[in-house]
């Protein structure tokens, strides 16, 4: 089956070139150090970490939206109770961080970091602004489409995956070698729909963003 | 045919945004009986330091077990502008036939995918003589999967490309 992920070696976005290993790798059988993973509980989170909008006291400028989705294995099962991670820019297209020298004003009340754990039934839901879209050095007037960035364990360490949410008809989508560096079948999969249903009326702008982590699970009879 | 799954994507340069935790490099507490540290650090192609990567591991405790209440079992730690990591924990015990190991995933900017690798510990030969998954790696690559002794624990370098590459793993 063809994967949907990028391949290391995509020299459209250069700081994979000297970064993405050479060597082919080794198969690893997956023994039960593979077949399980990090099982965190609400010990990390706090239910503000769920609410980006909110940091030193005041509200954070810009679009307000609702993200959320359903995170799923292979089979289409629910994964519950996994940490998801996210961070992203402000509404400008500026990351708080020492690196970031974008000429666009830092937000007080945006430091662009949320935590939250899916329920039951594999649900998240957090509440953030839109991302700027922003500049980078990749090639001449370089803009990275808006995202946010997502990490998240599921419940191997076969399943665990870093990647990141795009929004819907992004013009930018064109020119962007991290976004083109994905098979074109799976690069859809990467965009969050608009959801009106999530959509707080008056308030937030809603949009889904579903994720699928493939790799296998040992079953918690198995992992003793 | 295409397989499902939602495709990966880099940490980029900002990882440690989203991405540190005041205890992640802290497995187990600094008082633990057989306390150690793994540190290393992390070079490119051009033998570069990589000061944007993200190194996280899982292991077994002591017993050789997963999922011992107390013990998290999960270590991480973003690289410093010196492209170094450290994280304190304690050696794994045996799983089944393998000997004592760590898994580890690399993240960074410039990687599209994590890149998977294994900890072994040098002061383990034999048992490390007879690990199966030691044994699909070519002799003389070998030696990039196992830490080195240190003054307060080990040293595990991670060399993303060149000659002296780390053996990654597919999953
Ligand atoms: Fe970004």
């Amino acid at each position: 089956m063809t994967s949907p992920h990028p391949p290391l070696l995509s020299p459209g976005y250069k700081s994979t070139v000297l970064r993405a290993p050479r060597q082919a790798p080794i198969l690893l059988p997956h023994t039960l150090t593979e077949l399980t993973g990090p099982v965190l509980g609400e010990g990390p989170v706090a239910a503000a970490d769920a609410d980006l909008t909110r940091d030193g006291g005041g509200e954070a400028q810009g679009q307000r939206i609702v993200v959320h989705g359903q995170v799923r294995d292979a089979d289409g099962r629910p994964v519950p109770d996994t940490l998801l991670e996210v961070w992203q820019a402000n509404a400008a297209g500026r990351y708080r961080h020492k690196w970031d020298g974008h000429d666009a004003p830092l937000d007080p009340h945006f430091a662009g970091v949320g935590r939250t754990m899916t329920d039951a039934q594999g649900h998240y839901r957090f509440v953030t602004v839109k991302p700027g879209a922003y500049p980078w050095g990749n090639h001449p007037n370089a803009w990275r489409p808006a995202h946010i960035h997502f990490s998240l364990f599921g419940r191997a360490f076969t399943q665990r995956l870093v990647t990141q949410m795009y929004f819907p008809d992004d013009p930018l989508f064109a020119y962007d070698p991290i976004y083109h560096s994905v098979p074109e079948f799976a690069r859809d999969r990467l965009v969050a729909g608009f959801d009106l249903s999530a959509t707080v009326e008056s308030w937030a702008l809603g949009f889904r963003f579903d994720i699928v982590l493939t790799g296998a699970a040992a079953t918690p009879m198995e992992t003793r | 045919m295409t397989a499902p799954g939602t495709p990966s994507q880099t940490v980029g340069p900002y990882l440690s945004i989203g991405l540190s935790w005041a205890e992640g490099p802290a497995v187990v507490a600094a008082d633990t009986p057989g306390a150690v540290w793994l540190r290393g650090e992390i070079r490119d192609g051009d033998g570069a330091v990589v000061k944007d990567a993200l190194v996280e591991t899982w292991q077994a405790d002591p017993d050789g077990r997963f999922h011992t209440p107390g013990f998290r079992g999960l270590g991480r730690c973003p690289t410093g502008d010196d492209g170094r990591y450290a994280i304190r924990t304690v050696k794994p015990g045996v799983v089944a036939d393998q000997a004592p190991h760590l898994a580890v995933s690399v993240f960074a900017r410039g990687l599209l995918h994590r890149v998977v690798t294994r900890v072994y510990f040098a002061d383990e030969a034999a048992a490390n003589a007879a690990d199966p998954v030691l044994a699909r790696v070519p002799g003389e690559r070998r030696g990039t999967l196992i830490a080195e002794q240190s003054a307060d624990g080990y040293r595990f370098d991670i060399i993303l490309q060149g000659p002296d590459e780390t053996v990654f793993f597919a999953l």
